[in-house]
């Protein structure tokens, strides 16, 4: 097993510090592959551009996925009329694959065949070329992450309020807590360990978002890199695009090797102070 | 002790690779590895005949999804493996597998066929360090204009032979109710081809070699002027045009719903397959003014190159050599309805001969055939500053400026 995962990560710390003839390694060139993709002009701007876009991304996911999937958990942990359905229909989207996700919300936001450009237009308002827009096309793959996602994170919340004593919600209520002062201050420290979990997995799903930028909007990160995220980035460099780019394994490998640095170094530095916060709470 | 692990690990990583890996052919059979899925009952046609030929020959056909072809074949030549006739891209697409030494070099005396070829088509496929050949053509491919004639028709139009008559044709069948132009710019790659096909005879057939000589560069107020003049086709193009990609473009075209499009040779054959009664015409783009040349923009697809690892190069160099007929040659552009670059190829499609003929006015698709072969390639700075530009985000001076800096890095006629 260790085979499997330890021999591909030290290939591509290996080929990180070579320069390569065509395809294959050629001698060896110490940082300069790092040098280049983080110094060196037009990588760098590429390089930081994608990393803001999964910055971006990231903090989206959380406000946005996250605080959805907070309030909807909330909503189906109070037992309203029809809660069962409704838990089904949160988490159906999950398991959709991201390609089907992709190329469904890619038609719906069509410019001249979408629904929702039809929708808008039902009651006025203009429509927009929302992946084809600098200004909307990474906010519409958020928005369309979201809808994909949304479920799980609300699974994981709910699951997290269940096993709160119903006593103590009950004890709040009798003192007079109401809906916004359960969510703030009673249900949200005491749910810290599925808050630790969702941070995870959101932080590593968006800096290693790949599939739905890739299918909603291509390799390029269209239009003009207003959707390139550090996955389409290091894809494109290391394995080249078709119709545009070169193979370039050296500095390809060098952001692999960066962006696993990057997110395994958060990951764990977030994760001590969340742990911290769990026992706190 | 660590040394011990690591040459364990090293030996059964080599071990499972050579289980998994895909074999050489075995000895008479030659195994042909290309991402032309789509072409397979043609190659069986076309290999069938060379079977016939060369009894004791079997020709296996191996494909893979274009957008993994190259990384399975860089990763499958690395091990040793591979076809044994390889399906291949041209310029820096070929040079980045010859440069590894994964290739055999063809000349005159293995492959006496090369002869065969024209310059450019020899060009597109040669290593330019050691200047030799390691793959055969297959294709070449023009980008121009379709039309379609049904749509002009009933609008009253004539195709267009001057921007200014674009303009005017255009602007007449957007008042009837029809999209002029069917192309977006969200599929990154057909935004450059659209730049291309009318940037090209805007700069001008010197502008190409002025560049290469370092005369010029891409801020030059030929290619700024060119690109600006590209701004004027945004009101003539589909609604919410940024955002829309190549298949809508097409079905826009075939449905009759847009009367052009600016596309490359390579849909003839599947705009009809889509469209059989599509009544359509390939143009060349329309010319500055009245009078100077309207040049289409042409280059190289790929070719057939022999694994330089093959068991079985004699009978793998037998199938280039046999794909470098005139006779494979004729059978190729009929089945495929692609142009095979073989001198004397018998062109019967009328279609694809007018196309042929657009050739003999041509100039090169300058970011394929000249700035594909370092990084960062003319092509990945071309189609993302056109989708800014034509987007309003990037002028057209930003644009060219940016290209001239990115290719600087590597090529030296701009270091000045």
């Amino acid at each position: 097993m260790s085979l499997f995962v330890a021999w591909p990560l030290l290939s591509a710390l290996r080929y990180a510090f070579f320069s390569f003839k065509g395809v294959a390694p050629d001698a060896f060139v110490g940082l300069a592959n790092f040098r280049d993709v983080l110094t060196s002009e037009p990588y760098a701007s590429w390089t930081w551009r994608a990393l803001w876009h999964n910055v971006i991304v990231f903090t989206s996911l959380m406000v946005v996925q996250n605080g959805l999937a907070y309030l909807i958990a909330f909503a189906l942990l109070k037992g309203l009329p029809g809660h069962r359905v409704h838990q089904v229909i949160v988490f159906l989207p999950v398991v959709l694959s991201a390609v089907i996700v992709g190329f469904l919300w890619k038609l719906f936001l069509h410019p001249m065949f979408g629904m929702v450009n039809a929708a808008l237009a039902l009651v006025g308002l203009p429509g927009r070329p929302w992946l084809g827009d600098e200004a909307t096309a990474l906010g519409s793959l958020i928005f369309t992450n979201a809808w994909h996602w949304v479920g799980f994170p609300a699974l994981i919340f709910l699951a997290g309020m269940q096993r709160i004593q119903k006593e103590t919600l009950e004890a709040a209520r009798i003192d007079g807590a109401n809906d916004r002062v359960l969510l703030t201050r009673i249900i949200w420290p005491l749910v810290a360990p599925a808050t630790t979990i969702i941070f995870t997995l959101t932080f590593i799903g968006s800096f290693n978002w790949f599939e739905l930028p890739y299918v909603m909007t291509g390799l390029n990160g269209s239009p003009g890199g207003a959707t390139d995220v550090l996955g389409l980035y290091f894809y494109r460099t290391a394995f080249g695009n078709t119709t545009s780019g070169l193979q370039d394994f050296g500095r390809g490998s060098a952001l692999a090797v960066l962006m696993f640095l990057f997110i395994a170094t958060t990951c764990a530095v977030a994760l001590r102070y969340l742990r911290r916060r769990e026992i706190q709470l | 002790m660590l040394k011990r692990i690591g040459r364990r690990m090293l030996a059964a990583t080599i071990a499972a690779g050579a289980l998994f890996a895909p074999a050489l052919a075995q000895a008479g059979e030659v195994t042909f590895w290309t991402w032309r899925q789509e072409d397979r009952a043609a190659y069986a046609e076309l290999f069938a005949e060379f079977m016939k030929a060369n009894p004791g020959i079997t020709v296996k056909f191996e494909s893979f999804a274009v957008e993994q072809y190259a990384t399975v074949l860089s990763t499958a030549l690395a091990a040793g493996k591979g076809g044994d006739v390889i399906h291949t891209r041209a310029y820096g697409g070929l040079e980045q597998f010859a440069k590894a030494g994964y290739l055999l070099a063809l000349d005159n005396a293995n492959v006496p066929e090369l002869a065969n070829l024209g310059d450019d088509a020899r060009a597109s496929l040669t290593l330019r360090a050691d200047g030799k050949v390691y793959s055969y053509a297959f294709a070449s491919q023009t980008l121009g204009l379709y039309v379609n004639n049904e749509v002009f028709k009933r609008a009253g139009v004539t195709p267009p032979t001057t921007w200014a008559e674009l303009i005017a044709v255009s602007k007449t069948l957007k008042d009837k109710g029809v999209v002029p132009l069917a192309n977006g710019m969200a599929t990154a790659w057909m935004a450059e081809v659209f730049t291309s096909v009318f940037t090209n005879p805007l700069v001008g057939p010197e502008f190409s070699a002025d560049l290469l000589s370092g005369k010029a560069t891409f801020s030059d107020a030929r290619y700024v002027g060119a690109l600006g003049k590209l701004l004027e086709l945004r009101d003539y193009m589909p609604p919410g045009f940024t955002g829309i990609d190549y298949p809508t473009a097409q079905q826009l075209f075939l449905s009759g719903r847009a009367a052009m499009f600016a596309g490359g040779s390579f849909e003839i054959a599947n705009f009809r397959k889509q469209n059989p009664k599509l009544d359509m015409t390939f143009i060349a783009p329309p010319a500055p003014a009245a009078g100077a040349p309207r040049l289409v923009s042409k280059f190289f697809d790929g070719g057939y190159a022999v694994n330089a690892k093959s068991t079985n190069q004699a009978d793998a160099l037998k199938l280039v050599r046999w794909m470098g007929t005139k006779q494979f040659g004729d059978k190729f552009s009929a089945l495929l309805g692609n142009i095979s670059p073989i001198k004397g190829v018998t062109i019967a499609d009328p279609m694809l001969a007018e196309v042929a003929k657009l050739n003999e006015t041509s100039a090169p698709y300058i970011t394929a055939v000249y700035f594909r072969y370092d990084s960062p390639t003319g092509s990945e700075l071309l189609q993302s500053g056109i989708q800014k530009m034509m987007a309003g985000s990037m002028t057209p001076a930003e644009v060219g400026a940016s290209m001239t800096q990115g290719i600087a890095r590597y090529f030296k006629p701009f270091q000045k």
